[in-house]
């Protein structure tokens, strides 16, 4: 730790407090102030649960929300169920020499713009889309079928724009884990079974809680997803946050259902710290 | 189990069929894409009809390729300048914060370092509406009180730069502090007993040591940035970047033209992406 003069520790500490205090932490103070001022009857701005209230007299609201929020940890659980025998076989199985080259080939495709992927998506799915194109043209269907806008559709898409931020860090737990642990329970006698859930989940714990964490948050507040692939059934908090900000006009609510969704994340992120026993900083870093 | 070991043959057949699987998966939206781009059809799906270039450079009503579509190409140009004032702003204010998380010690350190990684877990959206919030209320205040207009209090380009840095700077942050953790001291302390000032060891020994790390992260910001949707969505004045843009027109109903735009994109990114790993490959 090597300390410099005192100007040079203000010039370090100013910006950084600027950052944080004026665009973060002032502004989720302001999204709570403003979730608890709500129009009274006369027209005057009052302090006020209402906008609270609201939220849990309407079921729609309610059920939006728990709905996104057990969609939301399916997608984390489903996003490492499907990566993580890539990353098993990325850096255990396949030879050393292709392993860089697979993992830049995994990459590139999150380099694009998630809009562009999941417009990719809707016209491989819809009903006019290439897939339905093939299936008719097979002899399949004579129909097309409309394979967007439903909840499947929708979670499929979720885990597809999510994979990047899991299978990096599981990659990179599993490539600081020494092949002889394996190698030796191998040995010993132990089942693959045995093995996996003794040896290889424990040792990438850290790894699994920080790319579930980044997947969780994005899929919570994901709008794009949701909405071009799920439709108008889709259901998702975000877009209740939306609406009433740009079609209803009424922020008040918005900053409430806002807060609630802050809340909820940070919620299940800390208990999913806390099970794990892992804290924010080694798990993001 | 693994490649030192002996594998059974399904073992590593089911292996072998479940990556492959899974790269067409990860292939198949952009492949679709950037194929029905080149379609000569007005919409971006099957039959094949020949290959065109109409989506590129026609300029009738009926096609309006993206090299002539003044809208598309005005939200691209928004977006790029839009990415190169939150890349710059967003690797100083990271590098300055590597610089007090690594190497200085002060009271209430934890802390701050807690809050500089909670960007990382707050959803874009409230990112967005928070601050969307709080300079409506800060620009009503001003004038109210003053009777001052700032733009940067509505809606606006500059907004939009201000709220995407304000989370791009943790990912700069992380990057960069990871490298210099990696600094050996002992090369700082040599320069200082030569003769040269604290700044001059900054400028011509930790700088030059962190510069990967510091143009990685650059050009992932810029990226960032440039593709950002649910912070910017809140915070768009008048000057549509193309990430909100092209949702509108998606939404809306799309035409190959947003096939020929994401071509371009895939192109783009893939040729930034690789020229960072290049270099990162290179100096480290």
């Amino acid at each position: 730790m090597k300390s410099y003069t005192k100007l040079g520790f203000y010039v370090f500490l100013v910006p950084i407090l600027m950052w944080l205090f004026l665009l973060i932490v002032i502004p989720q103070i302001e999204l709570l102030i403003m979730s608890l001022r709500f129009e009274n009857d006369a027209g005057d701005m009052v302090w006020s649960f209402e906008n609270y209230k609201e939220f849990f007299v309407n079921e729609i609201y309610w059920y939006t929300f728990m709905r996104t929020a057990l969609y939301a940890i399916i997608v984390t659980f489903l996003t490492f169920i499907v990566t993580f025998p890539i990353a098993f076989y990325i850096t255990k199985i396949v030879n050393k020499k292709y392993s860089a080259f697979l993992i830049i080939l995994l990459l590139l495709p999150f380099w694009v713009s998630e809009l562009v992927r999941v417009y990719g998506w809707t016209i491989l799915l819809r009903e006019s889309g290439v897939i339905n194109y093939f299936l008719q043209n097979l002899g399949l269907t004579t129909r097309g079928i409309e394979m967007l806008y439903n909840d499947a559709s929708m979670i499929m898409g979720l885990v597809y724009t999510s994979m990047l931020f899991m299978v990096v860090p599981l990659i990179s737990s599993l490539e600081g884990m020494d092949d002889s642990y394996i190698e030796a329970a191998s040995d010993l006698g132990a089942s693959r079974l045995t093995i996996f859930f003794k040896i290889v989940i424990p040792y990438c714990a850290s790894g699994i809680v920080s790319g579930s964490i980044v997947v969780f948050m994005l899929t919570l507040g994901n709008y794009l997803t949701p909405n071009l692939m799920g439709g108008k059934n889709s259901l998702w908090f975000t877009e209740q946050i939306y609406n009433e900000f740009i079609a209803s006009l009424n922020w008040n609510q918005g900053a409430a259902f806002g807060f609630l969704l802050l809340i909820l994340s940070s919620l299940i992120i800390w208990a999913g710290l806390k099970i794990s026993k892992q804290n924010l900083a080694k798990a993001l870093s | 189990m693994i490649r030192t070991l002996p594998n059974s043959k399904p073992y590593s057949i089911g292996f072998k069929i479940y990556v492959s699987l899974f790269f067409v998966f990860l292939f198949a939206p952009l492949a679709v894409t950037c194929v029905l781009a080149f379609n000569d059809s007005n919409f971006p799906s099957l039959p094949w009809n020949g290959f065109s270039l109409d989506w590129f450079i026609s300029n009738t009503k009926e096609r309006l390729g993206i090299f002539n579509d003044e809208d598309n190409l005005k939200s691209i140009w928004v977006s790029v300048q839009t990415a190169f004032f939150v890349s710059i702003s967003a690797v100083v204010v990271g590098t300055l914060g590597a610089f007090l998380f690594e190497r200085e010690n002060f009271k209430y350190k934890q802390f701050l370092y807690f809050l500089a990684l909670t960007p990382l877990v707050i959803p874009g959206v409230i990112l967005g509406i928070s601050l969307l919030l709080s300079v409506n209320s800060a620009g009503m205040f001003f004038e109210d009180n003053f009777n001052l207009d700032f733009e940067i209090l509505r809606p606006s380009f500059w907004l939009v730069v201000v709220g995407q840095f304000a989370f791009i700077t943790t990912f700069v942050l992380l990057v960069v502090s990871a490298r210099l953790k990696k600094f050996d001291d002992s090369l700082e302390e040599a320069a200082l007993n030569l003769g040269a000032s604290k700044l001059e060891a900054i400028r011509f020994i930790i700088l030059p040591f962190l510069k990967p790390a510091i143009l990685g992260a650059g050009a992932v910001a810029f990226l960032m940035s440039f593709e950002n949707f649910n912070t910017t969505l809140f915070l768009i004045g008048s000057e549509t970047t193309l990430p909100v843009n092209l949702y509108l027109q998606v939404r809306d109903g799309s035409t190959p033209v947003i096939n020929a735009i994401s071509f371009l994109l895939i192109i783009g990114t893939s040729i930034l992406a690789l020229l960072n790993l290049f270099f990162t490959k290179k100096t480290s």
